[in-house]
């Protein structure tokens, strides 16, 4: 009676076949939690600060709990950042090369995955090389050319290569679609073969449809990544539309436009509490995104099975 | 089947597979040929050239190799540059792997809220953009003070030589960042931990071995492949992110009096070579250890 009692202590604090045990448990709690804490500080130092009003900033005994609810900074960098402009022309800028890409990509991908044809070994060769390829590489006589043409700082600088199918990692988005279509089955498309469908037809009406977590998750990966890109935007779009990030990086120079140094008086100056405030704006619409699309960016690996085998 | 000659479904098999794979990639191939081949060999031949550019179009005057000894052998700033990306991608490199690995695989245990540490680990991906980065970094907001400012921490550090203190410092104040970019690469390695057979560790288990034999033995083998990959996406990732010191030097250097298109052009494809050497490296480690495990 009393080793039944001891073993079962011992597998409530040590764990068993079953379960951890509360030691284990209770040390991978801490752990996560500990690493959790780690990822999260930035965001929580910044979300906390951009709340701090200029007093608060200058008081050392605050430091997590600001004394007011203080939202004089995001009204400046509202204004500073432009947001009722450079929101609209953001959303505009990564979700249309986002959805062409994504149309691209599933035609390249369900080219490479269906068909065999003489040189697909070196696409494949080439589809890495374009993936490898750092971007300063090939973007100054792109922008040069859309200079000639007149295309400097509109959106379809960043269009054209998308429909192409070389758009902000492409080759990312056309291996998932090959991945996604090897793994569906053949059988369907065979039977439609049989039937007299035309191979357009048979890529549209069966291929596609089962590819819809695919498209989901490529035009979400994309519209993240042409967002935060800046490089690009920068060089294509500098001049024309101006967006979020775009905006932020020189937020200084536009605080200072609008409120000049020596005409504001010292509560107005520019702090690192404006800025944080400008900087969360800046993240606002993809926390958002994030937090409604949650599962399929998470899930999303997993579904592509980018992994490759 | 009434068809005409031309129609593709009375060509040959072969031959009429092939004509609807290429119609399905011909965008791609033309495409690549128009942005991205052709610009590179343009940048190449802007890299052997004086570039000015001027409201009428480009002038060059050929150099040969004239930009490349340049920005190799007199321009510190670059030489700099690149020896800071190399210490500190060979240092982020290794720690990402191996901290998505444990991230991964600790998510990979069964326990309650696993669905809020994933979401947790894998928001920096969302939102890490060059300027948020700059205006979270200057702000002190990605190294955690009490580490990095600690009394012992910068006894420590320099006590250290010279060679050794650069790494350790780019590690404590870019500790929170170096994680940042570990989002994708646990996600990866948790869908490839799951997808390694129960069946092998239950009969691991019976044959006696314990949870870190059955580690070495089985989890990180059938993890090679994985591996190669992770290191292989962090590495383009973290050359690619834009504020990167090479990057903003090149690009600060196109529009410079004294650089111009044609030398940044120069150190577009030192750098390039350098990416590559440095895949290189990754590649031939990792596939001969891959190799050698099996």
């Amino acid at each position: 009676m009393d080793k039944i009692y001891q073993d079962k202590v011992k597998s409530f604090f040590i764990g068993n076949r079953t379960s951890y045990g509360l030691v284990f448990n209770i040390l991978l709690y801490l752990v996560l939690i500990a690493i959790g804490f780690v990822y999260l500080y930035p965001l929580l130092f910044m979300f906390v600060t951009s709340f701090k009003s200029p007093s608060d900033l200058l008081n050392p005994m605050v430091q997590w709990i600001p004394t007011e609810l203080f939202l004089g900074n995001y009204i400046k960098a509202l204004r500073v950042l432009d947001y009722s402009v450079t929101l609209p022309a953001s959303i505009i800028v990564s979700i249309v090369p986002s959805v062409i890409q994504a149309i691209v990509c599933s035609l390249v991908g369900y080219g490479l995955a269906r068909y065999r044809f003489p040189g697909k070994k070196l696409l494949f060769i080439l589809l890495l090389a374009t993936y490898i390829i750092p971007a300063q590489n090939t973007v100054i006589p792109q922008m040069l050319t859309y200079r000639d043409l007149g295309l400097l700082g509109s959106v379809w600088s960043l269009i054209l290569p998308a429909i192409m199918g070389q758009g902000f990692k492409s080759a990312i988005f056309i291996l998932i679609f090959y991945q996604t279509f090897q793994s569906l089955p053949k059988v369907l498309e065979e039977a439609a073969r049989l039937d007299g469908a035309s191979d357009i037809k048979i890529f549209l009406q069966i291929a596609l449809p089962a590819a819809v977590p695919a498209f989901i998750i490529s035009i979400i990966f994309s519209t993240v990544w042409y967002w935060n890109e800046t490089f690009l935007t920068v060089i294509f779009l500098e001049g024309g539309i101006q967006t979020l990030p775009m905006q932020l990086s020189k937020f200084v120079q536009a605080y200072e436009n609008l409120y000049p140094p020596g005409m504001v008086n010292i509560f107005d100056r520019l702090n690192e509490a404006v800025k944080l405030s400008g900087t969360f704006l800046n993240i606002l619409p993809l926390l958002l995104m994030y937090f409604v699309l949650q599962k399929w960016f998470v899930e999303s690996i997993e579904r592509s099975g980018i992994t490759g085998e | 089947m009434s068809a005409k000659r031309t129609d593709p479904r009375v060509m040959k098999h072969s031959t009429r597979e092939a004509f609807y794979g290429y119609s399905f990639v011909i965008i791609w191939i033309i495409g690549f040929g128009i942005f991205t081949l052709v610009p590179l060999i343009q940048t190449f031949l802007y890299s052997l050239n004086q570039v000015t550019v001027s409201a009428t179009g480009i002038d060059m005057v050929f150099v040969k190799w004239d930009n490349y000894t340049r920005a190799l052998f007199t321009d510190p700033t670059f030489v700099q540059a690149v020896i800071e990306y190399i210490v500190e991608t060979i240092v982020s490199v290794p720690i990402i792997i191996i901290f998505s690995l444990i991230i991964a695989m600790f998510l990979n245990l069964k326990f309650r809220f696993k669905g809020v540490f994933r979401t947790i680990f894998f928001l920096p991906v969302v939102i890490t953009s060059g300027p948020v980065i700059k205006e979270l970094t200057a702000q002190g907001a990605t190294s955690i003070p009490a580490i990095a400012n600690s009394a012992v921490v910068s006894n420590i550090l320099e006590q250290l030589p010279n060679s050794l203190r650069t790494p350790v410092e780019y590690l404590l104040t870019s500790f929170v960042l170096i994680l940042w970019f570990s989002g994708v690469q646990i996600l990866i390695y948790l869908s490839s931990l799951q997808k390694i057979d129960q069946s092998i560790y239950e009969a691991a288990a019976i044959d006696g071995a314990s949870a870190w034999e059955a580690f070495w033995k089985i989890t990180l083998p059938s993890l090679s492949t994985t591996t190669l990959i992770i290191a292989i996406y962090t590495i383009i990732t973290l050359s690619q992110f834009s504020e990167n010191t090479i990057i903003k030097y090149i690009y600060g250097q196109t529009y410079a009096v004294q650089g111009g298109i044609g030398y940044s052009s120069a150190m577009s494809f030192i750098f390039f070579v350098v990416l590559i050497f440095l895949l290189a490296i990754v590649y031939l480690f990792l596939n001969y250890r891959a190799k050698s495990q099996f």
